[in-house]
């Protein structure tokens, strides 16, 4: 086990490398003169050189390589272009709404759309089911950023029950946090949701056919019992991997949500720093989301192992 | 006999094929009906939109929907009906053109990773690289250093989605590599151009179109995402995305300037998915019973 997870673990390495490199060279080969855009539509030639020298651009691209990757190893991500502040603090200022959010949305979507593909598959081709694949259907081509307004128009304009905007920290109280959280939680999560439910219903849906689950229920065991126990247990490999490879759609979406829903969070930082050409804090958020998305796959991994003792690598 | 009896046989038939398709496959039916709805009221923009989608009538702002503006008007006053008519053109030439490029540059790439090992393994990484990165993120990174275009936004929306296309074209090229009459073409001294081209590309069409389908739809989403962002197409350009974000501010009072270029967007995107999911189970059997 310990081998397995060790192997895992180096096994990312290759990954995070060639996401730090593509950084590293995107802004060195990018087409025309990444300085003079970065420094604007009027920028004077000093205003150029001053962004260029500042980027490092004017070294030699060898220097330029070996003091970047000396400085991102020690975790030196840069200083940014607007406020002169380490990239690293600006992330870790605004670290904490992006992750309750990522977390909320995450409990909502997953605790939502298991019963839900459970109920689907249990009562499969009735009525029930067709609704839930219907949903998944329509969640599939929702717009995260339409259905955030649709939810506000009704639930904080119309109706007034939560609030329009903004986000508040959990020091502020436990209700007015979870308040906060509501509706960009349901709009970020609508796709993960689906594509939750979706995988959940086939899966179990497969695990319905087998004779375990035909002579469980012939002992006269009670249906909830073998849904859960037997059925569920048994279908929850690839659920899990869903869960994570929609991780990334959570990651994708935050930079929106965020946005709609102005919360000071890493999607928002993302935002202002395009609008702004800020490109080593686009770059510095980059790692963070590509680092993230990597160490939810490796737990993914790991988690097959104590699911399914006969997967091993 | 049976010759004659089948070709007696064949005009009821025709006659009834388009109906027996829609009834065996009405996601691809109504995908492909919505879609070529969506296909005409882009090209023939002009001829459909009733007012200029750019005058600019500051007396007309904020009109809700009316006789004179089917869907109403932005706080510049101008028509959100013909802007929105105009906007399909940008999400279908970027959905259309995203996922044509990927699957070029895909195929291409994942013939040569599946067929020739020593360049999987390198070429692998970077996907694997690639893939690490969420689209919107990678997207946002390219337009960050380039000045503002279609041509941009569709190049960054490319290199994010290619990976999803090499590794299904990979797999397929994988799986058939060892099926014996691959190896009896190359004991037969079958050339390797030969090969790719007449035993192992066509293999790969139909996972190839299902998944391009996918890469369309998923493509109009992140460039309504980037134009809603400040960061895809110029702010001038009808768009949806573009529409959306130059409603927000008024949005509580004037829903319509969201709510419309909205619905036409999810709904291009719902006749896309249906298309591949109709595509899908027509030409992947296997997969269609698991899901």
């Amino acid at each position: 086990m310990t081998a397995y997870i060790v192997r895992r673990l180096f096994a990312t390495l290759p990954v995070m490398a060639v996401v730090a490199l593509f950084v590293f060279f995107l802004l060195r080969f990018a087409p025309g003169d990444p300085a003079a855009i970065i420094a604007g539509e009027d920028a004077t030639a000093e205003a150029i050189a001053a962004v260029r020298a500042k980027l490092g651009l004017d070294r030699p691209m060898v220097e330029q390589f070996f003091v970047w990757t000396t400085q991102l190893l020690q975790g030196d991500m840069g200083v940014s272009i607007f406020s002169n502040m380490p990239v690293t603090r600006l992330i870790a200022q605004r670290l904490e709404p992006t992750v309750a959010l990522t977390l909320s949305t995450l409990f909502v979507a997953v605790g939502l759309a298991i019963p839900i593909g459970v109920v689907a598959a249990w009562k499969a081709r009735k009525l029930v089911d067709r609704l839930v694949m219907g949903f998944a259907v329509l969640g599939f081509a929702m717009p995260g950023f339409v259905l955030a307004y649709i939810l506000i128009y009704f639930f904080a304009v119309q109706w007034q029950l939560l609030p329009v905007q903004g986000y508040q920290p959990i020091r502020e109280g436990l209700w007015p946090f979870v308040e906060s959280l509501i509706l960009p939680s349901v709009a970020l999560g609508i796709t993960y949701m689906a594509l939750i439910a979706r995988i959940t219903r086939a899966s179990m849906l497969e695990v319905l056919a087998q004779d375990y689950i035909r002579t469980a229920n012939s002992k006269g065991l009670a249906t909830d019992r073998v849904l859960l126990l037997h059925a569920l247990k048994n279908a929850a490999v690839p659920i899990i991997t869903v869960i994570g490879i929609g991780i990334a759609l959570l990651i994708s979406g935050v930079v929106i949500t965020e946005t709609v829903f102005n919360i000071p969070g890493l999607g928002r930082l993302t935002v202002d720093a395009v609008l702004k050409r800020d490109y080593p804090v686009v770059q510095g958020l980059i790692l963070v989301f590509a680092g993230a998305k990597v160490l939810v796959n490796l737990l993914i991994d790991i988690s097959y192992a104590f699911l399914d003792p006969r997967i091993r690598y | 006999m049976a010759v004659v009896a089948d070709d007696l046989a064949l005009p009821p038939t025709r006659h009834f094929s388009l109906w027996h398709a829609i009834r065996r496959n009405p996601t691809i039916a109504i995908g492909s009906v919505l879609l070529a709805i969506l296909i005409v009221m882009a090209i023939f923009a002009p001829v459909i939109a009733t007012n200029d989608p750019f005058k600019i009538a500051p007396v007309n702002r904020l009109r809700p929907p009316s006789e004179r503006w089917w869907f109403g008007t932005d706080q510049f006053g101008r028509d959100i009906f013909s802007r929105t008519v105009y906007g399909a053109r940008v999400s279908l030439l970027v959905g259309l053109s995203v996922a044509a490029f990927a699957s070029i540059l895909g195929l291409a790439l994942g013939l040569a990773c599946g067929y020739f090992r020593r360049i999987d393994a390198i070429v692998m990484r970077i996907m694997d690289g690639l893939m690490a990165i969420p689209s919107i993120l990678l997207a946002i990174a390219l337009i960050t250093l380039a000045r503002p275009g279609l041509g941009i936004v569709i190049v960054a929306i490319v290199i994010p989605e290619v990976p999803r296309i090499v590794r299904v074209v990979r797999a397929v090229v994988l799986s058939i590599r060892s099926q014996p009459y691959i190896e009896s073409a190359i004991a037969g001294g079958t050339k390797n151009w030969k090969l790719l081209t007449r035993h192992i590309l066509p293999n790969t069409l139909a996972p190839l179109i299902v998944q391009s389908t996918y890469v369309c739809a998923s493509a109009m989403l992140i460039e309504a995402s980037l134009s809603f962002l400040g960061a895809g197409v110029p702010p001038e350009v009808p768009s949806w995305g573009n529409i959306i974000a130059q409603g927000r501010t008024f949005f509580q009072i004037a829903p319509w300037t969201i709510m419309i270029p909205g619905a036409f967007l999810a709904v291009t995107v719902l006749a896309v998915n249906l298309l591949g999911d109709g595509l899908r189970d027509r030409l992947d059997p296997r997969l269609a019973r698991r899901l």
